[in-house]
């Protein structure tokens, strides 16, 4: 299977490691992952006003590019799914914003909303499937008690998102289950860390972080995962928990799959 | 700004787009929202603001910049107020304004450090400043 895919600003840069074990663990899975040509950056936030459209059009680009070459859009940090699945939404519900992006774009076929968006995750329980890649782990990280990190943008809002149940979500626990670890459940696995928040209030970011850390520390987990550079940087520069690290989702994966 | 409250308050629900009369005063918003403690005034009480047209002490009030844009207030809103939304119309009907950036160019520099994800940045860009 062929993707367009999205990295974002971040991943060129401080996360190039979420990035890296991606492409490494793509390649074993028989995943090919295509960069789009001169992507821009999504805004790492997605603009809640009615009125904006200019802050999406660096999105709708994407999306088009995508739809350009036949393929889903892949993303991986969960800043950029969020935005690029909320504009796409927007471009297929919204009409004010989709005649307006449309009317400034001018492209030869104007865009509604065909580009499907897929975050790494959902490929590979949707596309690849957990079973197979159960079947393709080469070494199994056995009895690791991991704990799934989810924030808040991969998961809300679930209309759009669509990507599981927002209050009990699995598919991070179905993935640490395939890579031969266990997944430890604890309440606050889907809280926010506190973002952007690290800008105008360190304190509470901090706060935020260690909440979610203390938790999944106190439910028996040995590290966390996470999809998200952000969520990264508060747990482990804000937070911080004696033996617990943090780790990408795929540094595990491709660790599991002898590839890292 | 104390002339034209009710002109604010309308301009805040036009950038949401929404309307807050759908809002029951239920407060499962302010009940889910992380960044609770750090209010004075909380989720529930923004949209009822917009809606009486009482936004002067709310745009006044350090409490629209403590929204983490988390979306547990909109996910759990049996009305689909969106709550969130509102909170950014408020910052918009601020920041749109000449001289008005909550975020100012030279406070960067000092809030880097060598880890900072580029992420953190261009979000703090979109939700502070125009």
């Amino acid at each position: 299977m062929v993707y367009s895919y999205f990295p974002g600003c971040t991943l060129k840069n401080k996360a190039s490691d979420l990035d890296m074990y991606a492409r490494k663990s793509a390649e074993v899975l028989g995943i090919t992952m295509e960069e789009i040509e001169e992507w821009q950056c999504c805004g790492g936030v997605y603009p809640l006003g009615a009125n904006e459209t200019a802050p999406k059009l660096a999105s709708v680009r994407a999306l088009v590019a995508a739809r350009e070459k036949g393929q889903d859009l892949l993303t991986l940090c969960s800043a950029c799914h969020h935005v690029l699945k909320r504009v796409n939404n927007d471009m297929a519900e919204n009409e004010n914003i989709r005649t307006k992006a449309n009317n400034y774009m001018q492209l030869e076929t104007p865009y509604s909303g065909e580009t499907k968006v897929v975050h790494y995750l959902e490929m590979l329980r949707d596309v690849v499937g957990f079973d197979q890649l159960k079947a393709k782990v080469v070494n199994p990280l056995k009895g690791k008690k991991i704990g799934a990190y989810y924030g808040c943008l991969l998961l809300r809002p679930s209309k759009v998102l669509g990507m599981d149940n927002p209050e009990n979500p699995t598919i991070i626990e179905d993935f640490i289950k395939a890579i031969g670890a266990v997944p430890v459940i604890y309440p606050y696995r889907n809280e926010c860390c506190g973002g952007y928040m690290t800008m105008e209030n360190k304190e509470l970011a901090k706060k935020k972080s260690n909440t979610v850390l203390e938790s999944a520390k106190e439910n028996g987990a040995e590290c966390v995962i996470t999809a998200c550079p952000l969520c990264m940087y508060n747990l482990k520069v804000n937070g911080g928990v004696d033996d617990l690290p943090v780790y990408y989702f795929t540094e595990l994966l491709a660790e599991a799959l002898g590839v890292k | 700004m104390e002339n034209n409250e009710k002109e604010l308050a309308q301009l805040i629900q036009e950038i949401s787009g929404l309307n807050p009369k759908k809002c029951m005063k239920c407060g499962k918003c302010s009940g889910a929202c992380p960044a609770f403690h750090e209010m004075e005034y909380h989720p529930h009480q923004f949209v009822d603001m917009v809606d009486r047209g009482d936004v002067n002490k709310l745009l006044a009030s350090k409490s629209i910049w403590m929204c983490l844009s988390c979306f547990a207030c909109v996910e759990r809103c049996p009305r689909d107020v969106k709550p969130a939304n509102f909170i950014e119309a408020a910052r918009l009907a601020l920041i749109r304004q000449q001289g008005c950036n909550h975020l100012k160019d030279e406070a960067v520099p000092a809030l880097l450090d060598d880890e900072l994800p580029q992420q953190a940045i261009v979000s703090a860009y979109r939700k502070y400043k125009k």
